[in-house]
């Protein structure tokens, strides 16, 4: 078996729900000969031809719209929106209709979608390429927020999406796309919607993380045991439903946490995980918590993108602070 | 300076009318004129709609309804989409198109619950696949051709209608949807109830465009005009339409010209935008009174049937009224239900709270 990448366990698990279920269906810009802008669905179209991995026109809220209805016609529809920022102009078939179909017909109809889109940046990208916007569409009740970050849970996580009976939004960090390669076995094993996964066990600290700073926040933690500091890291890849107990359960035993993310501090997924930290575990906490976050500031453009993307040092610098308390 | 130049594309937009507003008959009437009990089956439906209408009104106006949007003076739009759908055909609605839910199985007390404030009135359980009404103008053509293209992906041979107003042809959704549908092929028909209002709006000020049916000109589909309080040509080119979706021939727009007599909704009060003699000007357009007066020049209607049939309608429209009125609130916890197919263990507590409401 050869190692592949996040974006290679994509395309894997693609094409194993497209051989396995004929309900599946791929579409979005530029997915069918071009394989993707990132090649997320290379060779697809070649495999199970024009009509289950087609390229639609240009239209993000046409593309999510038409997920809706195909997933209410009895369809599984798997769409790919170019990059998320783009994505706001889908909002309102995943707000006010993908998310709520089956609440307002009071089951009558589903709609079981999954809506792909490469997030974050870091890759020195245009403008309106780089936004993390998890905390957006974790707002939305009936959807499902997911966020991969690395090749086995990419694969094992967009099996689960796509057989998901409700609409799922999967976010794929970009910035580490192709970062590390992993073995991927295509056993169509799919991997749990609803936990949180702990990635390294420690007793000082808990470090919760997602998405492409699960990988800044592992080397911090390298670092950390290097120094006879064992840091437990938690990645909250289904931030929608967002699964407190395992946080908690964790700080229960560290009494210390700081939580990492790309994305704008306020009212995020961070503000979340620290708000039901202080309603559930304040007294089990040494230390108030701490957040590394991008800041509050429109993504800029790429040359200070490295400046707003929390960087190992700053993450560093809060555990200290976090475990220094007294 | 000039310039020589050839004409590269032409196009019409062809325009429908059997029945003037004076019931004269202007052209052959299409063959299910001759089937007096699709007529009778028709105008019932058309006379049933504006009963449940004004009853609709009057428990808003009492407290028993929130706000609910008027159908009066467009009922031969939405009888005949019921009339012109087959049962497997899917409708995705927008809000005024109950005689065509209606016909299809959705009950009274269902579109009652609905603008009673209560999601069951969506659970349709006489039928399983259609849309429920849409608000967001216009996102609902989007649905139709994502239903559309699962449908022709499982190679059936069934049909979308999807309605909605003038309002809605401003907007993106539908642009993209018909693009679609014309690029696809897709089995969709869509049919703009264009009732010259979007909410306080009129039509002279919603586009510079000629007709709203030239519309689909630019996605390469048919778009025809109608005149939409003439049921033999709203049934008639619905026929045709949903026809040729369901033989694989793809989409086409039909224009429906009507006039919205009543407010927008119940919140709403056009004489603060509208001139009354407008629409009194329009009275004269009522479906209602056109196809009676056909009917009743054909030995097919009579005053005394008509009493009979005002009778029967008024007792069945309160008949749902009671239903309705019988219906026992939802349980605080069923906001929980729907969300998911299985509820996250992340929303146990917000639902264990619901159900103890103020209580310690």
């Amino acid at each position: 078996m050869t190692a592949i990448t996040l974006v290679e366990a994509v395309a894997q698990a693609l094409a194993y729900e497209l051989a396995h279920d004929e309900k599946v269906v791929v579409f979005g810009q530029d997915i069918g000969a071009n394989g993707g802008v990132f090649r997320a669905t290379q060779g697809l179209q070649a495999k199970f031809g024009e009509e289950r991995v087609r390229d639609t026109p240009l239209a993000e809220n046409m593309i999510a719209g038409l997920a809706v209805g195909m997933a209410i016609g009895g369809m599984r529809p798997v769409a790919e929106i170019q990059f998320m920022d783009f994505i706001c102009a889908s909002i309102d078939q995943i707000l006010s209709h993908g998310s709520r179909i089956r609440n307002r017909t009071r089951g009558r109809l589903t709609c079981p979608m999954v809506i792909r889109t490469p997030s974050g940046g870091g890759i020195r990208a245009p403008e309106h390429h780089s936004d993390s916007m998890e905390a957006l569409f974790s707002q939305i009740p009936g959807l499902r927020v997911v966020i991969p970050s690395s090749p086995s849970r990419a694969y094992g996580l967009l099996l689960a999406a796509i057989r998901d009976p409700d609409p799922v939004i999967f976010m794929e960090p970009k910035r580490i796309y192709r970062m590390v390669k992993e073995e991927v076995p295509d056993d169509g094993e799919a991997l749990p919607l609803d936990v949180c996964f702990v990635l390294r066990e420690g007793k000082d600290i808990t470090l919760v993380t997602w998405g492409a700073m699960v990988h800044e926040t592992l080397q911090v933690a390298q670092k950390l045991s290097a120094q006879g500091i064992e840091a437990e890291v938690i990645d909250v890849a289904t931030a929608k439903p967002l699964d407190m107990d395992t946080i908690l359960q964790s700080v229960e035993k560290t009494g210390r946490c700081v939580v990492i993310q790309e994305a704008n501090p306020t009212c995020s997924l961070s503000s979340e995980i620290i708000a039901q930290l202080a309603e559930k575990g304040l007294t089990s906490l040494m230390a108030p918590p701490k957040r590394v976050t991008g800041y509050d500031t429109v993504m800029p453009l790429y040359r200070l993108e490295k400046l707003f993307i929390p960087s190992e040092q700053r993450i560093m610098n809060a555990v200290k602070n976090v475990l220094e308390y007294a | 300076m000039s310039h020589q130049t050839t004409t590269v594309a032409h196009f019409d937009i062809p325009y429908f009318c059997y029945l003037d507003p004076e019931a004269n008959v202007l052209q052959p009437l299409p063959a299910f004129a001759q089937d007096s009990n699709m007529l009778s089956k028709i105008y019932r439906m058309m006379v049933l709609m504006r009963i449940f209408d004004r009853k609709a009104i009057t428990l808003q106006r009492t407290g028993k309804l929130g706000t609910y949007p008027s159908t009066q003076g467009q009922e031969a739009i939405a009888v005949g989409i019921g009339a012109a759908m087959q049962e497997a055909d899917i409708l995705c609605p927008y809000y005024r198109e109950y005689g065509a839910q209606f016909w299809r199985g959705v009950k009274m007390e269902e579109i009652l619950l609905y603008w009673g404030g209560d999601e069951r009135g969506n659970h349709f359980a006489n039928n399983k696949y259609d849309m429920p009404i849409c608000v967001p103008i216009a996102s609902q053509t989007l649905h139709a051709v994502g239903i559309a293209t699962a449908l022709k992906m499982q190679k059936k041979k069934q049909a979308v209608l999807v309605a909605l107003g003038d309002g809605a042809t401003s907007r993106g959704d539908f642009y993209e949807a018909m693009n679609v549908a014309g690029v696809w092929e897709l089995p969709v028909v869509f049919v703009i109830n264009n009732n010259q209002w979007a909410i306080s709006l009129p039509r002279e000020k919603q586009t510079k465009s000629q007709t709203l049916a030239q519309k689909a000109i630019a996605a390469g589909i048919e778009g025809w005009q109608i005149d939409g309080d003439d049921i033999f040509a709203v049934k008639e080119t619905l026929d045709k339409a949903l026809a040729k979706a369901r033989s694989g021939q793809g989409a086409t727009v039909i224009e429906a010209i009507t006039y919205r007599m009543g407010d927008h909704t119940t919140a709403d009060d056009a004489s603060r935008y509208r001139k009354p003699e407008e629409l009194v000007a329009h009275e004269k357009h009522d479906p209602i009174k056109r196809l009676k007066k056909y009917m009743m020049a054909n030995g097919l209607w009579d005053e005394s049937k008509e009493q009979q049939l005002i009778i029967e309608v008024t007792a069945e429209v309160e008949k749902a009224v009671e239903t309705f009125n019988d219906i026992a609130m939802p349980t605080p916890e069923s906001m929980f239900d729907h969300l998911y197919e299985t509820l996250p263990q992340a929303y146990l507590d917000q639902r264990a709270s619901v159900m103890k409401g103020d209580k310690e």
